[in-house]
């Protein structure tokens, strides 16, 4: 069933013509220096806050735990403990978070083809609000504290799945229709989520809009256990359809004709940005922009190879929200500013300048 | 491998597009898709490709409706060189053509990759480019890249939809002559071509679509007659015979002096 062409190639293409080799030695360094970055970046976190604790005492501390006796261990009496019970958490959320937002924004800008597109065009985050704000308003108490986060990815899930759902005609889900009825979704989504605000009386609604804004403040271990295991499914399942979701860049018709099923292909993946999103907003609320703005700069770094694009994303991702949270409980003395204002500062103008740039081509859309 | 049409008619947005198309291509064939716009040529094309479903009549490869084929296994048989190349990412040129190899991902093919992509690059006169952003490059050495995917998935057929439009004349002949030569290697070649002295010299066999329906069907010398061209093109051609080759000539419009709508300089 093989064509003819191989036997001939193998016998008249000799080694003299070299193809141009993989992006190789770019990628490998870009994974070091986020790696190093990874790793320092812990570290000084964890030192920093209203009790402070030198690197070194740190370093001791995470030594001690694994069962090496090297360095110091932290001086303060209360050091050990802030370390493991506040600051370790809340630095592994922050990483966990982090990669399940880039690794969702590279795929979400793989199937649709499109640098601008984010995991909120399919309604994740606004239905993981909604569903967050009914737990609170109507003090829903079914799995204790775990009720809020358990309905916002619950919400979140559901609602991309409502919105791919509604989109398809005839077995095929146009992009653009997609995105049109992510805009429907959303914009009902939004109009409950306006609603329960009305609701609710003054705290519910104070509860209601620091859930939005987005913070990791107060993570404890058992959140992490429960968000982790979830994000890695979707990392894995990423990675697995990297090598498919570059041939998507053909446009799906080429891509059927390379033998892509790209229906099948675009279900998986929107339910691996659903499931990666709803797990991070379910417990840190909403973080906007990560998802659009890192695998746009790996992109720009390392070209648009998913194979590198995507682990890169999810390292560079957990880097960037390390850093911002770090800045969010540190920048202000005893105040813990919002992380979703943070990246939202940031990324509002950088989203600006991406569709300055990308207006050139097509509108801003292509 | 043949592809086979049988009584195959198409709609597109519920306006009939083919009539009634039947129609076999087999391996060692060249069969030139010639006809004046909107005759259904692409159409054709994508119900040969599997993308277009008929709406009657049936498309068989080796046998089997093309519906019935898997996406994987249909992606061996047969390659696709669309009108318009598209990218939505910066992929380099060697990593465009190297997604033809895509159907062959995990078989023991895979370790011909490296090889299959020099050569179709070579093949096409795009080996230079390799590095380059495909988004960077003219139309022409966009669709040289594109059909230097096309032979990189080494498919017993081979489905081209207009490959030298963008053309100049030496890359036109250079894609037609590796057109020519797949054809000879066995493979089952159908390419959509607007030029018809160009469609004489290469094809084996040409296809003259009008209306949706096949008018004509067979070797370049029964088809590319002037009364057959004049009629469906409704246009009158000269055909030339100039050195054992074909010319078809279209008469030239002259418009009767003082008539025209543009003021004359001077």
């Amino acid at each position: 069933m093989t064509a003819t062409l191989p036997d001939r190639a193998s016998a008249t293409a000799d080694a003299t013509v070299a193809l141009p080799r993989h992006r190789g030695a770019r990628a490998t360094a870009l994974f070091v220096v986020l790696g190093v970055a990874l790793v320092f970046l812990t570290i000084y976190a964890a030192g920093r806050g209203q009790l402070a604790i030198p690197a070194s005492e740190v370093w001791g501390s995470i030594m001690h735990r694994i069962g090496l006796d090297r360095g110091t261990m932290p001086t303060h009496p209360q050091g050990d403990n802030t370390l493991w019970q506040v600051r370790f958490p809340r630095i592994a959320m922050a990483v966990v978070v982090g990669a399940a937002l880039s690794t969702a924004g590279a795929l979400m800008q793989g199937i649709f083809g499109n640098p601008l597109a984010e995991p909120g065009v399919v309604g994740v985050s606004t239905g993981a609000a909604f569903a967050a704000a009914v737990v609170i308003v109507f003090e829903i108490n079914v799995i204790g504290t775990w009720t809020t986060a358990a309905f916002a990815f619950v919400g979140g899930l559901v609602t991309t799945l409502v919105v791919y759902a509604l989109s398809r005609a005839d077995g095929r889900t146009e992009v653009v229709t997609l995105v049109l009825t992510g805009i429907a979704v959303n914009a009902v989504a939004a109009a409950g989520l306006a609603l329960m605000i009305f609701l609710g009386d003054t705290q519910a609604r104070e509860q209601i809009v620091f859930w939005q804004l987005g913070s990791l403040n107060g993570t404890r271990w058992e959140h992490v256990g429960v968000v982790t295991p979830l994000v890695a499914v979707g990392l894995v399942g990423a990675m697995l359809m990297a090598r498919r979701l570059d041939v998507l860049a053909l446009g799906d018709r080429a891509a059927r004709h390379v033998g892509i099923d790209v229906e099948r292909l675009r279900l998986v993946a929107i339910v691996l940005v659903a499931l990666l999103t709803a797990a991070a907003v379910s417990f840190a609320g909403i973080i906007a922009f990560v998802g659009l703005v890192v695998p746009h700069l790996i992109r720009m770094l390392v070209g648009p190879g998913h194979r590198v694009l995507v682990p890169a994303s999810a390292l560079a991702g957990a880097v960037l929200l390390l850093g911002a949270d770090l800045i969010a409980r540190t920048a202000v003395a005893y105040a813990d500013l919002p992380i979703g204002m943070l990246t939202s500062l940031v990324g509002g103008p950088f989203f600006f300048w991406l569709l300055r740039r990308t207006r050139k081509t097509a509108g801003g859309w292509a | 491998m043949t592809l086979r049409l049988t009584n195959v008619s198409a709609s597109l947005g519920g306006h009939q597009i083919l009539h009634d198309v039947s129609l076999e291509v087999v391996p060692g064939q060249l069969v030139a898709l010639v006809g004046p716009n909107g005759a259904g040529k692409t159409t054709l094309l994508s119900v040969m490709s599997g993308d277009v479903v008929p709406s009657s009549g049936e498309a068989t490869l080796d046998g089997v409706p093309l519906p019935r084929w898997k996406i994987a296994a249909l992606a061996r048989q047969r390659a696709v060189l669309p009108q318009e190349q598209r990218l939505a990412f910066g992929f380099r040129a060697v990593d465009v053509v190297r997604m033809g190899r895509a159907p062959w991902a995990r078989r023991s093919e895979e370790d011909l990759d490296d090889v299959v992509v020099a050569e179709a690059m070579q093949r096409t006169d795009v080996i230079d480019l390799a590095e380059r952003s495909f988004p960077t490059l003219s139309g022409g050495e966009k669709a040289r890249t594109s059909f230097a995917r096309v032979l990189a998935q080494q498919t017993p057929v081979v489905l081209l939809d207009e490959p030298t439009a963008a053309l100049d004349i030496r890359h036109q002949e250079q894609v037609l002559s590796e057109a020519r030569r797949l054809a000879a290697d066995g493979h089952a070649v159908v390419a959509v071509l607007h030029d018809l002295t160009v469609a004489a010299a290469h094809a084996d066999r040409i296809c003259v679509l009008a209306g949706g329906r096949l008018r004509a069907d067979g070797p370049p010398r029964e088809v590319m007659r002037p009364d057959v061209l004049g009629e469906v093109y409704g246009h009158p051609v000269d055909v030339i015979d100039h050195e054992g080759r074909i010319v078809v000539l279209p008469h030239r419009i002259d418009h009767p002096e003082e008539s025209s709508c543009a003021p004359a300089l001077s």
